[in-house]
């Protein structure tokens, strides 16, 4: 029946199909229509290149296997980086505009404990995790705590903690890009099977990982008797603090969890692709475009707007016509523009309030 | 009481006479690398917070109109032999023009998705910006001068000293007479109560877009002074390091008085000019005072100046003999 409410009120409409005729004609399926055409031009534009040469080794199908694992990687740091920043923002209606300090100071702790201490990768993961989380943990209890409900001051003060974390990176890491050697397990190419092609090992497990992340957060917060507390939290905060649940313990665990999580993307980033200055702006800005793209506060909408910004960020490199390639940031821009014209609150969005 | 208000009085005369002498009692550095440095700085500050105070919405999408204006041109006047002036209104019309359509796109939200939104929006740009073969890539573009007639912005900065003051007058007082008109108090009607608005008839998300555009303007306008006193402009002078430098004059300042952005600037200026000589890690200390800024006066330094101000005022008042209780005597106003 009738897919998304609303449809069929007050045109008199009769099925769907003339619910959806109704639209069209009153001219409001114009700007999904038009970003469906792109989005579609697009999917053919890729599969026309991908395919002109065949199927054979000779063609271009090796490479699209590759782009296709490089993007998929990318969408899986993406997801891990934004999801955190969805969990603070969801429950406790914070931008944390330093989470993309969290994680690159995730990145360099593992790289501290790792290079300097020689312990092994997945000590340093754990250590880097842990601390930032604490990290995080102390910011919201001594800054974010008492001005809850004040929105725009407490994004202004995480802009300011992220100055300051910066600056002090830059101090003791410097300002040559680092990077953090993977575990031994992992170091090697891990044959694919098709077409003689091999891949990072490493990357290969990132992908696993942000899967098994993505599906523990969701059994978390779907089927568990926290998950159930947060949920409340979300959908009314003062309902579920009236009726006993304390939501300052809530908030501290999901600011924790979220610098964790923002921790180990850094860790994962910064074995995979290098950590340096800037980098922090870089993730705090690619997490938001994947919020923005996804919906703020759902997980679903991360893990879906991750894939859609790692896959046109990545095929928009490779397959856009050599003399359009410096423009594929223009890409992005369309995919923010487009998904901001037709859902303003992002693909899976909840009502609000 | 009366002493005090005339100090106060002579003080503000003091500050416009300073002003109004400054290149000739404070030498050549002070006035380029200092006063018109704050000056344009002061500008983009300006269009963060008359957009905070009018619209209620904190943009970090300045960045990128600002380099849209100062690119252009830039662009046009160096590479093309245009007339600085024709360039300068073309970039500020392509800004406005910019900023039509990121008003748009960001308008439906307000609060922290709106500064989520222009923050990607700024991001994109100056990934763009350095991409662009036109804009010279990450080296920028070198030898924009101003208008003959302002002479040079390094070695005789007193021209262009006057001129951007001016600029900044006139955006000044252009401003505290828009937020007068009909459309002001529309706006304002906006940004207190779009439910309210909208069921009586007004357009929010145009009025939203249009304060966005002006906002564009006046940030087109910086990035044209930039470009002029700097005599170059590239992708890194709109890197996300100037968005955050705009935004931490604007709350230092104080969000929501709109002089209180050149105070702002002045502070942040001053700071990355001396800072340097005493502690390499001064954009620590100017992290801290930002965040000490939101953490106790929300309201900035021009904030903290009303509370005393007040204060002086309560506590001079009460120690005069009440002369006529019924005097409904007006309210201190600033000078």
């Amino acid at each position: 029946m009738a897919g998304d409410g609303g449809a069929a009120t007050g045109n008199g409409a009769l099925t769907p199909v003339h619910s959806f005729l109704a639209r069209l004609r009153s001219g409001r399926m114009l700007g999904p229509a038009l970003w469906a055409v792109l989005g579609l031009g697009g999917v053919i534009g890729v599969g026309v290149q991908v395919l002109e040469n065949g199927l054979g080794p000779d063609g271009r199908v090796p490479q699209f296997i590759l782009v296709t694992l490089n993007s998929l990687t990318l969408a899986a740091l993406f997801f891990l980086a934004a999801v955190g920043l969805t969990l603070i923002f969801g429950l406790m209606r914070v931008v944390n505009m330093a989470h993309g300090s969290l994680y690159l100071l995730g990145g360099y702790v593992a790289y501290a404990i790792s290079t300097d201490m020689g312990l092994e990768w997945w000590m340093a993961a754990v250590v880097a995790m842990l601390s930032v989380g604490l990290l995080g943990l102390v910011m919201e209890q001594l800054f974010l705590r008492w001005n809850l409900g004040q929105d725009l001051r407490q994004a202004l003060i995480t802009i300011a903690i992220s100055v300051i974390l910066a600056d002090q990176m830059l101090d003791k890491f410097g300002g040559m890009p680092l990077k953090v050697s993977p575990p031994d397990a992992l170091g090697g190419p891990f044959g694919l099977g098709v077409y003689d092609l091999s891949y990072s090992a490493f990357r290969l497990f990132v992908i696993g990982v942000a899967i098994a992340i993505g599906m523990a957060l969701w059994v978390w917060i779907q089927r568990t008797r926290f998950g159930m507390v947060i949920r409340a939290g979300i959908d009314d905060r003062a309902m579920a603090s009236a009726v006993g649940v304390n939501v300052q313990v809530v908030f501290a665990i999901a600011f924790f969890a979220g610098s964790c999580l923002a921790a180990l993307s850094g860790v994962f980033g910064g074995t995979m692709l290098s950590l340096g200055p800037g980098q922090d702006v870089q993730f705090l800005t690619n997490s938001i475009v994947v919020v923005i793209i996804g919906g703020m506060g759902s997980l679903g909408g991360a893990a879906l707007g991750a894939l859609l910004l790692a896959f046109v960020q990545g095929y928009a490199g490779v397959y856009l016509p050599q003399d359009l390639a410096p423009y594929s940031l223009v890409v992005t821009f369309i995919l923010v523009a487009a998904v901001l014209a037709v859902r303003p609150q992002g693909l899976f969005a909840r009502a609000e309030r | 009481m009366t002493t005090y208000l005339l100090l106060r009085r002579a003080a503000v005369v003091a500050l416009l006479a300073v002003l109004a002498l400054l290149p000739v009692i404070g030498g050549t550095y002070i006035t380029s690398a200092i006063a018109v440095q704050s000056m344009w700085l002061g500008l983009c500050a300006v269009s963060v917070t008359f957009l905070a105070s009018y619209g209620g919405m904190i943009s970090l999408a300045q960045t990128g109109l600002f380099g849209v204006a100062g690119l252009i041109t830039a662009a046009l006047s160096v590479q093309n032999g245009w007339d600085p002036w024709a360039a300068a209104a073309m970039g500020i019309a392509a800004a406005s023009l910019v900023g039509l359509v990121f008003g748009a796109l960001a308008s439906s939200s307000t609060g922290t998705y709106f500064l989520m939104i222009t923050l990607a929006l700024a991001e994109i740009s100056y990934y763009l910006f350095a991409a662009v073969p036109a804009f010279g890539l990450h080296e920028g573009i070198n030898g924009v001068f101003p208008p003959a007639i302002l002479g040079d912005p390094v070695l005789d900065p007193a021209g262009n000293y006057y001129f951007v003051l001016a600029a900044c007058v006139a955006v000044y007082l252009g401003l505290r007479y828009l937020v007068r008109t009909p459309f002001g108090i529309v706006l304002q009607g906006v940004r207190d109560d779009p439910i309210r608005m909208t069921s009586l008839g007004y357009n929010v998300r145009l009025h939203r877009t249009l304060i966005f555009a002006v906002a564009a303007g006046i940030a087109g306008l910086a990035g044209v002074l930039s470009a002029w006193n700097n005599t170059r402009i590239s992708a890194d002078s709109v890197s996300l390091a100037v968005t955050i430098g705009m935004l931490e004059a604007a709350v230092i300042g104080g969000l929501y008085r709109l002089e209180g952005a050149w105070a702002g600037a002045l502070v942040v200026v001053a700071l990355t000019t001396y800072g340097p000589a005493y502690t390499s890690r001064y954009n620590t200390f100017i992290g801290l005072v930002f965040l000490a800024i939101v953490l106790i006066s929300p309201g900035g330094i021009v904030g903290m100046w009303n509370t005393i101000d007040g204060w002086i005022i309560r506590r001079l008042r009460r120690r005069q003999p009440p002369t006529s209780t019924a005097d409904p005597s007006p309210v201190a106003r600033g000078g």
